[in-house]
């Protein structure tokens, strides 16, 4: 909790008017399994200024809550080396660890730091990576996590995705008014940042490829409208405001187009919208619902959900249009999906039972499995990793925001002190950067 | 919340049906309980100063302007056929006057779906208006799927509550 605070009150100089509520996550599923690592807190800089982040605390929660490593408590560290010559493994391996990961943050200027690491098996006895990281007071945390990016990747195999970001949708209530903010974090909720303001419904936020940009639902003409707009400057480009639905907009891999819901021609039907032309052009053509688009990875096909079979179901259709084929066949609602990055997998929303919990579909196999287990859960989204989802869920009636390993094993909560947190969407890689 | 506005409108316009029925017209009020939630203690000349338009005469069945449906559906049940023709016979009469259309969902499942199914009973009321002669113009249609509850709670109770079509008179 005193972390939280020192967080929080650093993250407030940075923005004093803004401020909104940090995320803060627990783990409440499954550590079981995870591999026990050593984490030796890094030396500090003997002279200049103090770093503004310990490094070494950020590495070891970002490990610890990819549900993949156990850290260390530290006071059952052996030694506490911090140059490599100083590494005994006989210590580690008497500590039952596989792996051991020590270094240093250095001062190299006014405001700027080397942050240098090693990671070893500790029962081969040999090193497995170790790399000089520059930075600066500002990128520290960021550059943190890309620290912890490279550990994962070179343990797991797969590339980390600590350093990447969360987009979501907060709504409060004061003195009877609603009010509504498209917020951006880091992906383990620190650091937000409000992207936009509004009394009327905010919805449906999207990153593009680049992760440069955001488009979304805003309702603030009283009239659903869909925007576009830049995470760093602000700057945005109102994109179709028809009447009826303007809705569910979804990049493609290329960033030149976006797939969007209207319903204009008299039911809501699927659009893509030029990005440059600025003109639409209908995909669906049929009496039921289509909506909530997503691109597979190649761009080349589109899933979507629609209840031309009776109830809502996920369909595939080739960008170019043609027949749809029916990809989900079990329960009554399948809706909202979200691809896998490599495009193996689908994550969306199933109803059975009078519960809507988070489902995930092996596409080739056909293979399902339900990995969350709220009542109400709904808005998957995929890590770029593919290793997680983070997910809307209810605590008390009030929404916040899960995350669970894409096999359901390991499962954790961001939690949050005021209002209800929804619609999270997980940059891709290249979101993380500034 | 709206329900509460709604019963205080609901007075409120028997409060002016009483007040004008010498003139023979009434005044919408229904319209102040979605565009200015402050105008309800005015008065009925109030209304008309703050810039309101009188709508002629408008049968005692338009004073209910929601339309609720089932689970996942966007079909007009048949006891709700005779509002909307009331509706359609007042609007098909009024060229000069519009509707919109507010279709709305619970809160269960995905978001944007649920904005669909609130568009697709926008859809089946507007359907009905216009067989029944209302011009299209005169029906512009938003959906706030789940974003914009009537009641806020967690059971069916609420939930039948909230998946409905709310009819808004504007002034011309």
């Amino acid at each position: 909790m005193k972390k939280i605070i020192v967080l929080l009150s650093l993250f407030i100089g940075y923005w004093p008017a803004l401020a909104p509520a940090a995320l803060t996550i627990e783990i409440t599923q499954g550590m079981e399994g995870a591999v026990p690592i050593a984490i030796v807190p890094f030396a500090q800089p003997a002279g200049g200024a103090a770093p503004p982040e310990n490094v070494s605390q950020i590495v070891m929660d970002d490990l610890r809550r990819s549900g993949r490593f156990e850290p260390v408590p530290e006071q059952n560290l052996v030694s506490q080396p911090h140059e490599p010559g100083q590494v005994r493994f006989q210590d580690w391996k008497t500590l039952g660890v596989e792996n051991l990961v020590i270094g240093k943050v250095e001062s190299s200027g006014p405001d700027r730091f080397n942050i240098k690491f090693f990671v070893f098996d500790v029962y081969r006895g040999n090193k497995l990576i170790g790399f000089s990281v520059p930075t600066t007071r500002k990128r520290m945390r960021h550059d943190a996590h890309r620290v912890s990016d490279l550990i994962f990747e070179k343990l797991t195999g797969l590339r980390g995705a600590f350093a990447t970001r969360i987009a979501y949708v907060t709504e409060t209530k004061s003195a009877g008014k609603r009010k509504y903010k498209l917020e951006v974090s880091d992906s383990d909720g620190y650091g937000p940042k409000t992207i936009l303001n509004s009394k009327e419904p905010l919805m449906s936020p999207a990153w593009s490829a680049d992760g440069k940009q955001l488009a979304y639902v805003s309702f603030e003409k009283k009239r659903a409208s869909i925007f576009m707009q830049s995470v760093e400057t602000a700057k945005r480009r109102k994109l179709a405001s028809f009447d009826g639905v303007n809705g569910a907009p979804a990049w493609s891999p290329d960033g030149r187009q976006l797939a969007i819901t209207l319903s204009r021609d008299g039911n809501p039907e699927i659009y893509i919208y030029s990005l440059a032309g600025g003109d639409t052009r209908r995909l669906t053509r049929n009496a039921a619902i289509d909506t909530e688009p997503v691109w597979s990875p190649d761009g080349k096909s589109l899933v979507f959900t629609s209840d031309r079979g009776g109830t809502p179901q996920l369909y595939s259709m080739s960008v170019q249009g043609g027949r749809a084929k029916r990809l989900t066949f079990e329960g009554k609602y399948n809706a909202s999906a979200d691809f896998s990055f490599d495009g193996k997998r689908l994550a969306m929303v199933h109803g059975a039972g009078g519960s809507y919990r988070i489902g995930v579909l092996e596409i080739e196999s056909g293979v399902f499995n339900i990995v969350s287990d709220g009542r109400l859960d709904e808005s998957p989204s995929f890590a770029p990793n593919g290793s997680m989802i983070i997910y809307a869920t209810e605590e008390g009636h009030r929404g916040v925001l899960a995350a669970v390993s894409s096999d359901g094993r390991f499962k954790q909560r961001f939690s949050t002190r005021v209002g209800n947190v929804r619609e999270p969407v997980w940059s891709p890689f290249a979101g993380g950067a500034r | 919340m709206m329900k509460k506005l709604n019963l205080i409108f609901s007075l409120l316009f028997m409060l002016v049906v009483a007040g004008c029925s010498s003139k023979g017209d009434v005044v919408d009020a229904g319209t102040v309980a979605v565009e200015d939630q402050s105008a309800s203690s005015e008065s009925a000349d109030n209304f008309k100063d703050s810039g309101m338009t009188e709508l002629g005469d408008m049968p005692e069945a338009l004073s209910h302007r929601v339309i609720y449906f089932a689970y996942d559906s966007y079909d007009v049940s048949t006891q709700d056929r005779d509002l909307i023709a009331a509706h359609a016979a007042y609007l098909s009469s009024n060229p000069g006057s519009s509707v919109k259309l507010e279709g709305h969902g619970d809160e269960r499942g995905s978001r944007e779906y649920n904005i669909a199914l609130g568009d697709r009973r926008n859809g089946s009321v507007k359907r009905m208006l216009e067989l029944q002669g209302v011009s299209p113009g005169q029906i512009s249609m938003v959906s706030y799927g789940e974003e914009k509850a009537a009641v806020e709670g967690h059971d069916e109770s609420a939930w039948s509550l909230n998946r409905r079509v709310e009819l808004i008179y504007a002034g011309m």
